[in-house]
């Protein structure tokens, strides 16, 4: 069967100040076939997606639809050459029903719910969808969420469908029934593109995979001429230098042990599942894994701010005395002595006083020092500028609210208030997204430093290549579970890379 | 089709910083305009809007008199609003001080009436005077009083998150018809007067140059809470929490507890100016004992940009106002309402011009219509 | 028997005073605009109200008809309500400042302009001004006639009322079967629930609160003008009508932003408001009752916010400026 090319994207160029995130992309897109976009986080898979559905403009290049150069201004535009996009997060109004959320902002029909309702049903019996026209959103499941999204798109008569990482939020059996939907939209003449990270889903469901790199247009396959391997290298790219000196400590020992770690979140999802490592001094573990495997849950559950359903979580002290940290709140960590700094994912919503100068902020750590009422600004201050002067950090003074630095001024204030608490264990989040290479390297020596003085370092990461140098063993994470844990120095980023996609696991 | 429709005329982006003295000529100039937009109602009235405002001027503040009366307006005011600082800089919004002042007021009251022959006045000093341990009595139980009707909205918030806005309004209307009813019935003075009696002379505070002494402990209110939000612990949770509740809750602090405990301070500093105004200036209770300087102190508040100091200024700008138009009512017929009416306008323009301050406005450059096609 | 009847139907006159109030907040608030100058919109809609009444009075002089001085009355209120919440849109959607202090900003102007105006027309009137009786009686009586008011109970509850409590109930509806049964209304609902997902729908946020909470603030005022009107009896009367608006607020509340729940709602307040001066319960005090609507609002919100029930909350974007950028 000869399908007809739906939308064609060439030369697609976007920046976003000094950071290329498109660089000259062309994707064809054809009716009929499910295209997989295949890229690891930052290869700017949702950036060219939305291009095409009108929240982008593109700096250069042109996007072709049948033949016809368009221009796609806002998402009403998108709908109108047939384009709709179900974004990661959904735009719903909670107390509306499904119905009620379809025909938000079609100005051209008139208000008759039950016509409404009527062909809604009708749209989800074509394409198999389970749905109830007239519930509630706030009673839906996630996955009920998602199937109104795609509705309110098919409902505006969208030929051509983007789903931003459908999976994600789905439970395997929810996935396996959105493909049979995508697949059913196929059959019936629709182009359907899904953003993902997926292998095992992308040789599922997809007729051809495009794969990005650094955003880059590396090259489109058929799936029935590919493997994961294959897939893996592509995604990946070959192993870069990037030359991160990474010493060896003498006798690591273990200093933080988790056990059997299981967390629900508030809808009753796991997001940690019977999660077990060790944390060891003088040695950084990193953590890989796609977004939202769990790791930001992790983190927050180690330091006692993310409730924990069951497990252990052991901190070992001198002479091997452990503390059980579990359900215990971040100040009775604190005063149990247990020396435990956190740089947190959300800088300046969770890490760091936004409104503050890095004086404040110094003393988010120390405020409850001394017995009075007052705070003891001299200390703070002089931390203040000691992090300045030796991180450099691109500041006014010591007053001046972080939240006016640049992104990397702001990490460093954050990392460096963490490191100076003289912690025993230092977790840190995505530490260096959005920064510089020069102020990446400099975060990555501190936390080789703080590595060679017998801290126990755990790394969150999403760059294969510095997870690969940095740390000394890595954990992968999938969904919530251990993948396995490796050797970061004998591991290869194909290896990662398909055990964060679920194709293998491996033990220790 | 051409690029161009896409980019508006005119569109708002968030301004990086403002040079302080840029700020602060937008703010002084707003204070400008305001003036000159109250003086149209002055003109439909058939007055001269300069003569008019030297009048407002001159009736609060030209003689020692005028100035006492004008600094007795400002006192609950400047109190209430120091109150409200650390709520709004929690970014809880209580607009419930009207109903704290209104207990404190009560509770005070209760003492002032029922314990003012029991209560040994301080051994040394003379018959007559005011009697200091009753005074003490009252001002401590009004400020528990008001503390305790902000900690019942606190309470809630910590608990189920109930919406604060409307809590703490509806209880001022609750602490009032507590009020009215104690007038009308139980604390009655003579029977059907509606009334509640004056107070007894000990149980007032004592002038201190003209003017109840209460003026001293808000000025010392200001010093002190200034102290509280800029260099204290609790004063630094509060902040924090304002900015952030999840950097509160990552630096180990118990939130609900702050969201509490800084609700009880609140309510006890509008307790506390419930008591000056029972004690210090009206001597008995009614129902209208807040006169709505709880509303009207938030206002102030906000505009001091929470800070104690401006928060002076202020409250004698509205106080001067409301001084003034007293008499420019007596002088040139024009209603006293004016006042309230300018400072309507005044806080209308000065809420303005934070927009200047934190926003710009940017317009669209010609040159992008040569790119377009 | 008769003390009932006559309790129902003056809680029926203050209750329609409280209705428009309420209604008005409701459609303001469905909007996602907390306005909080409902005090000072209905003080203005009252001394406004009054003012075009009495001086379409002079100018007619005896050829003044009572139908058009109420439809004059109604729409002078109506524009000073929507003047005034103009002002409040303005600063709160455009120049986005704080919504809770722009509303007491409000009702501080608002009450002063209401008693300025008031007392303005007093003085330049020379002392006193009230409507003349023919069209005093215009604005108190019923549309119904005598026949139906004079049946027995159910006359005095259900025909006695003036023509304002009847247009509240059509105002009601109407606003009901906005909201719930047309497109507009359900945009309005979306734009106060979730201004994002509005303004990605496509819906134009802006318009949507400006018309929202100008309409609501009209609607609003013209309780202000029918409180002076017919309790106050055609004089301006600033004491009656203080915390007249803030117990509209409440009242939304405890109607749930449902506006038919403000028919019922207005009466059940407007019961509870005048019971003291007819109904005396051992051991409670009279004045005790006025506290009884916000004790009961206390609870309901207490209540809602305890069991978390979806459907009966404040919209949910309620009180927060929308700045697309900021998202």
């Amino acid at each position: 069967m000869e399908n007809k090319c739906a939308i064609e994207m060439k030369g697609i160029t976007k920046r976003f100040g000094k950071v290329v995130a498109n660089d000259s992309i062309d994707l064809s897109i054809y009716s009929g076939e499910i295209l997989a976009l295949l890229g690891e986080n930052g290869s700017g898979k949702t950036t060219l997606m939305n291009m095409l559905s009108g929240i982008y403009q593109p700096d250069e290049g042109k996007i072709f639809k049948d033949g016809q150069e368009i221009y796609i201004r806002s998402p009403r535009e998108a709908y109108q050459y047939g384009i709709g996009m179900i974004h990661q997060h959904y735009k719903l109004v909670e107390v509306f029903t499904a119905a009620q959320n379809v025909i938000l902002g079609l100005d051209d029909e008139k208000l008759d719910l039950a016509k409404t309702e009527g062909k809604v049903k009708e749209i989800a019996s074509r394409y198999g969808f389970d749905i109830d026209p007239s519930m509630k959103v706030y009673d839906m499941s996630v996955s009920q969420k998602q199937t109104v999204e795609i509705i309110k798109v098919l409902y505006r008569g969208a030929s051509i469908l983007v789903l931003d990482e459908p999976t994600a939020v789905l439970t395997p059996q929810e996935t396996q029934k959105l493909f049979r939907i995508l697949k059913n939209m196929r059959e019936d003449g629709k182009a359907i593109i899904i953003i993902t990270h997926k292998l095992n889903e992308v040789m599922e469901v997809s007729d051809k995979v495009a794969v990005l790199r650094k955003g880059r247009y590396v090259g489109t396959v058929e799936t029935r001429n590919t493997n994961p391997q294959a897939l893996t290298d592509m995604m990946v790219g070959h192993a870069v230098m990037l030359n991160i000196d990474r010493p060896k400590y003498e006798k690591p020992e273990e200093k933080l042990i988790v056990e059997h770690l299981t967390v629900l979140d508030q809808e009753g999802v796991k997001r940690l599942d019977d999660v077990s490592f060790t944390a060891k001094t003088g040695e950084i573990l990193g953590i890989a894994g796609i977004s939202g495997s769990g790791q930001k849950e992790l983190l927050e559950a180690i330091t006692g701010l993310y409730p924990i359903k069951n497990g252990s979580i052991r901190f070992v002290r001198e002479k091997g005395k452990e503390v059980e940290l579990m359900g215990l709140p971040p100040k009775r960590i604190r005063q149990e002595g247990v020396g435990m700094a956190f740089v947190p994912e959300d800088r300046l919503g969770m890490g760091l006083v936004g409104s503050m100068g890095m004086t404040g902020n110094m003393l988010l750590r120390s405020w409850r020092k001394g017995k009075g009422l007052l705070v003891e600004k001299k200390e703070p201050e002089e931390l203040a500028k000691k992090i300045w002067e030796e991180l450099e950090v691109v500041t006014p003074g010591t007053n001046y609210p972080v939240r006016r630095l640049s992104g990397g001024n702001v990490q460093k204030v954050l990392v460096g208030r963490e490191i100076a608490s003289q912690p025993e264990v230092l977790l840190t989040a995505y530490a260096v997204r959005g920064l510089d290479i020069n102020t990446s390297y400099t975060i990555y020596n501190l936390l080789t430093e703080e590595k060679m003085k017998g801290v126990a370092v755990v790394y969150v990461g999403e760059d294969l290549d510095v997870l690969l140098e940095l740390s000394d063993r890595i954990l992968v994470l999938c969904g919530g579970q251990v993948a396995g844990i490796v050797d970061a120095r004998s591991a290869t980023k194909e290896e990662i890379g398909l055990m964060m996609t679920q194709f293998v696991t491996k033990e220790e | 089709m051409s690029q161009e429709k896409r980019i508006p005329f005119v569109r708002l982006a968030k301004r990086a910083e403002m040079d302080r003295k840029k700020v602060w000529l937008i703010r002084i100039s707003s204070i400008f305009v305001a003036f000159i937009l109250g003086s149209i109602p002055m003109m439909l009235t058939g007055s001269n809007p300069i003569e008019a405002y030297s009048v407002i001027i001159s009736g609060s503040l030209s003689r020692p008199v005028y100035i006492r009366q004008t600094v007795k307006i400002a006192i609950p005011l400047l109190g209430c609003a120091l109150a409200i600082a650390p709520c709004f800089k929690m970014r809880f919004w209580n607009i419930g001080a009207e109903g704290q002042i209104t207990m404190g007021a009560m509770v005070s009251t209760y003492f002032a009436l029922f314990f003012v022959k029991k209560v040994p006045n301080l051994p040394f000093l003379p018959d007559g005077s005011p009697n200091v341990t009753l005074l003490l009595i009252m001002l401590v139980s009004g400020a528990v009083a008001g503390g305790i009707w902000g900690l019942i909205p606190a309470f809630f918030k910590a608990k189920w998150n109930t919406n604060e806005t409307l809590f703490t309004l509806m209880m001022n209307y609750i602490a009032i018809g507590i009020v009215a009813w104690l007038q009308g019935g139980p604390w009655e003075g003579r029977k059907g007067s509606q009334l509640i009696p004056m107070f007894d002379k000990s149980a007032r505070l004592p002038d201190v140059f003209g003017v109840n002494c209460g003026w001293i402990i808000v000025l010392v209110l200001v010093v002190l809470m200034y102290i509280y939000m800029s260099r204290t612990k609790q004063g630094y949770e509060i902040a924090v929490i304002g900015d952030s509740v999840n950097t509160a809750r990552y630096a180990g602090m118990n939130v609900g507890y702050i969201i509490m405990r800084t609700m009880f301070i609140s309510g006890a500093i509008s307790g506390l100016v419930g008591f000056l105004i029972v004690s210090g200036s009206n001597y008995t209770l009614y129902s209208g004992v807040a006169n709505n300087v709880g509303f009207t102190a938030i206002t102030v508040a906000w505009l001091s940009q929470l800070n104690s100091f401006a928060m002076i200024i202020i409250s004698m700008i509205l106080a001067v106002l409301d001084k003034g138009a007293n008499t420019l009512q007596t002088r040139m017929g024009v209603p006293a309402s004016i006042a309230d009416i300018i400072t309507g306008i005044l806080l209308f323009a000065m809420l303005s011009s934070e927009f200047f301050i934190n926003y710009k406005l940017v317009f669209r450059r010609s040159d992008k219509k040569e790119v377009s096609a | 028997m008769t003390t009932l009847v006559a309790l129902i139907v003056a809680a029926v006159t203050f209750g329609t005073v409280l209705m428009y109030g309420t209604l008005g907040e409701i459609l303001t608030e469905k909007s996602g605009n907390l306005n909080l100058g409902v005090e000072g919109i209905m003080y203005m809609g009252g001394a406004f109200g009054l003012a075009g009444a009495f001086y379409y009075e002079k100018t007619a002089g005896a050829m003044a008809s009572g139908p058009f001085a109420i439809t004059i009355a109604i729409l002078t209120a109506f524009l000073a309500g929507a003047a005034a919440s103009l002002i409040y849109s303005f600063l709160t959607i455009t120049l986005r400042t704080n919504q809770n202090v722009t509303g007491l900003a409000l009702s501080i102007f608002g009450t002063g302009v209401g008693q300025f105006v008031g007392e303005f027309m007093r003085v330049s009137e020379g002392g006193y001004v009230a409507l003349g009786n023919n069209l005093k009686n215009a604005f108190s009586a019923t549309i119904f006639p005598d026949f139906l008011v004079s049946i027995p109970v159910v006359g005095s509850i259900l025909f006695s009322h003036t023509v304002f409590f009847y247009l509240a109930i059509v105002v009601a509806i109407l606003m009901y079967i906005f909201l719930t049964k047309t497109k507009k209304g359900l945009y309005l609902t979306a734009v106060g629930e979730s201004q994002s997902t509005a303004d990605a729908a496509g819906i134009n946020i802006t318009k949507y609160k400006y018309l929202a909470t100008v309409i609501g603030g009209g609607i609003s005022a013209i309780g202000g003008m029918v409180y002076i009107m017919t309790t106050a009896g055609c004089v301006w009367n600033h004491e009656g009508l203080s915390g007249v608006g803030w117990l509209a607020v409440a009242l939304v509340i405890f109607c749930m932003w449902r506006p038919l729940n403000a028919i019922w709602g207005s009466v059940l307040f407007g019961a509870m408001m005048i019971m003291y001066l007819r109904v005396s319960l051992p051991f409670v005090p009279t004045e005790i009752y006025k506290i009884l609507p916000y004790v009961v609002t206390v609870i309901v919100l207490i209540l809602t916010s305890m069991r978390n029930s979806r459907d009966k909350q404040p919209p949910a974007s309620l009180g927060i400026n929308y700045f697309r950028e900021e998202r």
